[in-house]
């Protein structure tokens, strides 16, 4: 078969399963889309959010000109809430592909090569995973006070430990599989066992983990902003939105409610995406 | 259960030293944080270096430390001068309140929903619960705090907008809202581990022998409950510890008093022997909790014991 041709079948399987979808999984990838698209033109919206008009203050929803209202600063809370998408989004993305990456690299290590490196990358995980990543991330996150990648690289390192144990256990169980074993018995550098056999193999739960990943860290970041830590007092962000939103929230509602809904949206639509995507990886590798 | 008991001792020591380097590592003058508001002048800064050992070795400062700690001695909180522990003991009564309510909500409603789902697998009711347990992972304690807030407190007036409030029905009252905020995403993942463990012990060969034997409804399903017992009881003590570090958001969204505003405010204004000793408390009531949670899931099923030996690495 010629790459066009699989790439023609593929595109039919797609189609054949976009009929069969169900309606809030739909719902959700149209949402993830948006998302995306919102994410990249939103540092072309920040400078036009961020305009102040201190005479205006906090407005409630349905004010000319601003169909949300405005906030303490007189700022539009529609425009704010949409240039808030990038910082939402960004940064979970990189925690995510960063702690997979941190695990696919140490946790295929840590099964191929056993003994003592593996002993020491799955205590270094116990330990990391014993304690609650939010307190951690709250607590490191807030002494470090380095800004948003900071608070990115921070994040990625306690998301590291269970991506590490996943992969470790996921290649654990190919290692007694005949494949391993005839290329080893051919003389394959153990690089390209590693990177062109074992991988593909355990990819499908990297797939499926890396979306659970994004939408964890969203709402990770975001608490953290909402405390005050991980990015400016000045950016737009949906947690730095709830927070200051809080405080005159009968004045304008939507000020808050606004990002706060954004956020259970935008994580649980990551997250059934994310499933929809995690089973269909399965029954294809069941079939 | 002595190598269990050394591994947690382990943990908290391993935390212990990285609390105290990142303290260290944090950027800002130490002298100036411990004096606060008032003018450094030399002489105070002196004193300061002097009284908390600032010139020695930070090896040395950590064991200083650590024997005053295991000593019951945490020092004094730097912005308000009150020994450490008095300052932590008036603020965990109302994060223990809240966090008890929100783990007893989350137990109530989760495990009865996923005992429901895998009954009823795959029909509407299934998917129903399957779906809004999704949602409730993904809704922060923080959003949906404020969206409660929003509703029952500022719209409806049912409740009240911040506080802890005084005496047992008034704090209950007022920890309501905070709790049930809390105990949604733990609710929902309960939901998923007991849907997931209830179905498969269903699926088993056992339930399908007793129930050819004729046995009852009741004794099935007392058979099956039991067997999909382990799994449950140990990420319901796994939450138990996830749930603290969600506290720290929903005290802020309630204005609550509790140790996790505590927690935020001490790291804003560096109190470093708060940070320290609160970091400290989490970690010893996790550790803890997960091992009550082991020694339980051994007492409803002894068969545990013998995994260790198999746990061996096939290689």
């Amino acid at each position: 078969m010629s790459a066009s041709d699989l790439v023609r079948s593929s595109l039919r399987g797609t189609a054949v399963s976009l009929r069969r979808m169900p309606g809030s999984v739909a719902a959700s990838l149209v949402l993830v889309l948006l998302l995306i698209v919102l994410s990249g033109i939103s540092p072309f919206l920040e400078p036009v959010a961020l305009t102040k008009d201190l005479a205006l203050g906090v407005t409630p929803a349905g004010t000319a000109g601003h169909p949300l209202g405005t906030d303490t600063l007189g700022r539009d809370v529609l425009l704010m809430s949409m240039a808030g998408t990038a910082s939402a989004i960004v940064g979970p993305v990189a925690v995510a592909l960063g702690s997979t990456l941190l695990g696919i690299v140490f946790g295929i290590t840590a099964a191929w090569r056993g003994g003592l490196w593996d002993a020491v990358v799955s205590r270094a995980c116990e330990i990391l995973l014993a304690l609650p990543v939010t307190l951690l991330a709250i607590v490191v996150a807030g002494i470090l006070g380095g800004g948003y990648w900071v608070t990115v690289a921070v994040l990625v390192l306690l998301f590291a430990p269970s991506d590490v144990r996943m992969v470790r256990a996921a290649t654990l169980q190919q290692l007694p599989r005949p494949y391993v074993e005839s290329a080893l018995a051919l003389g394959m550098p153990t690089g390209r066992i590693l990177t062109f056999h074992l991988l593909p193999n355990v990819a499908p739960i990297i797939w499926a983990n890396l979306f659970v990943n994004v939408a964890f860290a969203l709402v990770s970041l975001a608490g953290l902003s909402f405390l005050g830590f991980g990015v400016s007092a000045q950016a737009a962000d949906w947690g730095r939105q709830l927070a200051d939103g809080r405080a005159f929230i009968f004045q304008n509602p939507a000020a808050s409610v606004v990002p706060g809904v954004l956020v259970i949206v935008a994580a649980a639509a990551i997250n059934v995406a994310g499933d929809w995507a995690s089973s269909r990886s399965e029954r294809r590798a069941a079939r | 259960m002595a190598a269990r008991l050394a591994q947690a001792v382990g943990v908290l020591m391993v935390l212990s030293v990285i609390v105290f380097s990142l303290l260290h590592m944090a950027p800002g003058d130490l002298v100036k944080n411990l004096v606060g508001t008032r003018r450094v002048t030399d002489e105070i800064r002196r004193a300061i270096v002097e009284h908390h050992g600032l010139d020695r070795p930070v090896v040395v400062q950590y064991l200083t430390w650590l024997t005053r700690a295991v000593r019951g001695d945490f020092g004094t909180s730097v912005r308000s001068g009150a020994p450490v522990l008095d300052v932590i003991g008036d603020r965990l009564p109302l994060t223990v309140g809240l966090t008890l309510l929100a783990f007893v909500l989350a137990v109530g409603i989760g495990i009865p929903l996923g005992v429901l789902a895998a009954r009823r697998r795959g029909t509407g009711v299934d998917r129903v619960v399957t779906t809004s347990a999704v949602v409730g992972i993904s809704a922060p304690g923080f959003a949906l705090g404020l969206l409660l807030l929003h509703v029952f407190a500022v719209t409806l007036r049912w409740f009240p907008t911040h506080g802890g409030g005084e005496g047992v029905a008034d704090r209950v009252w007022h920890l309501s809202l905070p709790a049930l905020a809390l105990a949604v995403g733990t609710a929902a993942m309960l939901v998923r581990i007991t849907r997931a463990a209830v179905a498969h012990e269903l699926s088993q060969d056992y339930v399908l022998f007793a129930r050819s034997r004729g046995l009852g409804r009741r004794r099935t399903s007392l058979m099956v409950m039991k067997n999909a017992a382990t799994p449950v009881l140990t990420s319901a003590g796994l939450v138990l510890g996830a749930l603290f570090g969600s506290t720290v958001l929903v005290e802020e969204t309630f204005s609550l008093p509790g140790l996790g505003q505590l927690l935020a405010d001490s790291i804003t204004f560096k109190d470093v022997p708060v940070v320290q000793a609160i970091v400290l408390l989490v970690a010893a009531v996790i550790v803890g909790v997960t091992l009550t949670v082991d020694l339980l899931v051994l007492a409803v099923d002894p068969r545990q014991l013998d995994h260790r030996a198999r746990r061996r690495p096939i290689r």
